[in-house]
């Protein structure tokens, strides 16, 4: 009874089985590769599109296409990568679909669920903030949510991909359907654009930090 | 000295293997490039510390249920998957072999069955004779197969963490038996339904359906995990209808005798259940 927890090889050949299964008409085999990486897709879904609402919209639109499209799913691949860029695609094209609804608005904000704007840098975590800090984070968080929005939906995508799921370039450049040199392209350029708008904030804060001012 | 570009600096930051030796090296000796590259650490750290608000354990379920009735119906028979070109397995895979075993098992076992039952009086239709030595053969089978299951949900019901220290339970071996068992399970069910026998079918339907809970969930659950998994056994009571039609098939098997009419007493039974 005691089996290491599964590792990545095993995981792959269990979805490659649930594909399988799928494919020959056993619709529940589908349900286990839902279940096992509906979470993942969220993590992704929710940084590329910033809010729950959209989030969820995308995890359950990856799903539908890739059992749509399951016929077209590349034997020995890996279902959790394939099912990622269906839904970093997706994201993409929500995004824009945002943006061009944003920009027909006289207010962009938008609302979450609880009727409040969605301001997804104010959640940093920050123990016994204070007031100074408080200030600088509230500036930095507002500087950080403009900058990503700021990004074209690719670079967005690259960026999410690359630097908070830790995705390699042949993994973007199939989600962006681009090569590997223009996907590390579209990388470097939103670093290069994040680092443009934010890091007179960021500096701040650690000239800040060193001062003894922050916690 | 020629500076790394901010490009370089960036794919160092994210581990690229590509000239990394010659940056470290001029890293060590130039203060400029060593601050560009802290900033560029400070900045994408600072990014990378805007949490994602963390899905429920039963966000995957949830997905499930909201997308399901929206998936279109992908109707198979069991011998495409079996004899389909293989697209993710390989067609020497174990478990393909299993259920190419139980397929040979079942025919050679119908063939020696024909043998060996009573001669065919003449007048008799041959292949309601035929239909009786098949639904006698699958009755034995899946009797069998159902004992099996039986014994895992029962496991699985007793089974929790021996000490309270305990973190994890471990169900791998239970998971095993139960990828062996689906195999198996389809065959029958499939079976099942061309003999129209509906009843059977539904029940082994169900129970593939724990089967495949079971195989697929992780193989070290935590406590809560592991009330989850029974509850959703318990939920469709496939404890209890395995135990009776599994009852029944052996009586059938014992007296050796078959329901008058596909829709006999014994698969009403078995609809009550």
């Amino acid at each position: 009874m005691n089996r290491m927890p599964p590792s990545v090889e095993t995981t792959i050949e269990s979805d490659a089985i649930a594909v399988e299964r799928t494919l020959a008409g056993d619709r529940d085999a589908f349900r286990i590769l839902v279940e096992r990486h509906s979470r993942n897709v969220y993590r992704l879904a929710y940084r590329m599109t910033g809010n729950q609402h959209d989030a969820e919209e995308v995890v359950q639109e990856a799903f539908l296409r890739a059992y749509q499209k399951l016929t077209q799913f590349a034997s020995r691949a890996n279902f959790g990568t394939w099912v990622y860029r269906i839904a970093a695609n997706y994201a993409i094209d929500r995004m824009r679909q945002r943006k061009s609804e944003d920009s027909n608005r006289a207010v962009p904000a938008r609302e979450t669920e609880d009727g409040l704007e969605m301001d997804l840098m104010s959640t940093i975590p920050d123990a016994a903030p204070s007031p100074e800090r408080l200030a600088q984070s509230g500036q930095l968080a507002v500087q950080m949510r403009q900058a990503l929005r700021e990004l074209t939906p690719a670079e967005r995508t690259a960026f999410v991909m690359r630097h908070w799921n830790g995705s390699g370039i042949d993994e973007i450049a199939g989600a962006l359907n681009s090569s590997a040199s223009a996907a590390k392209n579209t990388v470097f350029r939103s670093v290069q654009k994040l680092r443009k708008a934010l890091e007179p904030f960021v500096e701040r804060r650690g000239q800040a930090k060193a001062m003894g001012t922050q916690l | 000295m020629k500076h790394p570009k901010e490009e370089a600096l960036i794919a160092y930051h994210d581990g690229e293997v590509e000239g990394r030796a010659t940056i470290t090296a001029h890293l060590a000796d130039c203060p400029e490039c060593q601050a560009e590259l802290a900033r560029i650490d400070a900045l994408l750290a600072a990014i990378n510390s805007i949490p994602v608000p963390e899905p429920a354990e039963d966000y995957g379920q949830q997905v499930w249920q909201q997308i399901s009735p929206r998936l279109p119906e992908k109707r198979a028979h069991w011998w495409d998957f079996l004899f389909s070109e293989p697209k993710t397995v390989g067609w020497l895979a174990p478990r393909r072999w299993v259920a190419a075993g139980a397929i040979a098992t079942l025919v050679l076992a119908a063939f020696i069955a024909g043998r060996l039952s009573k001669p065919v009086v003449p007048g008799t239709p041959v292949a309601l004779d035929q239909s009786k030595v098949r639904e006698r053969i699958l009755v034995l089978a899946v009797g069998e197969h159902l004992g099996r299951s039986e014994m895992i949900l029962v496991e699985l019901a007793n089974s929790g963490p021996q000490s309270a220290a305990q973190k994890v339970v471990n169900i791998s071996r239970e998971q095993r038996r139960a990828e062996d068992l689906l195999e198996e399970n389809r065959l029958y069910r499939q079976t099942a339904l061309e003999q129209g026998d509906s009843a059977l079918a539904g029940v082994l339907d169900e129970l593939e359906r724990v089967l495949l809970d079971v195989a697929h969930s992780p193989q070290q659950l935590t406590p809560v995990q592991l009330q989850g998994l029974r509850q959703r056994i318990e939920t469709r009571n496939i404890l209890f209808k395995v135990r009776v039609v599994g009852k029944e098939l052996q009586q059938r098997g014992e007296s050796g005798s078959t329901p008058a009419a596909p829709n006999g007493s014994a698969k009403s039974e078995r609809n009550k259940a």
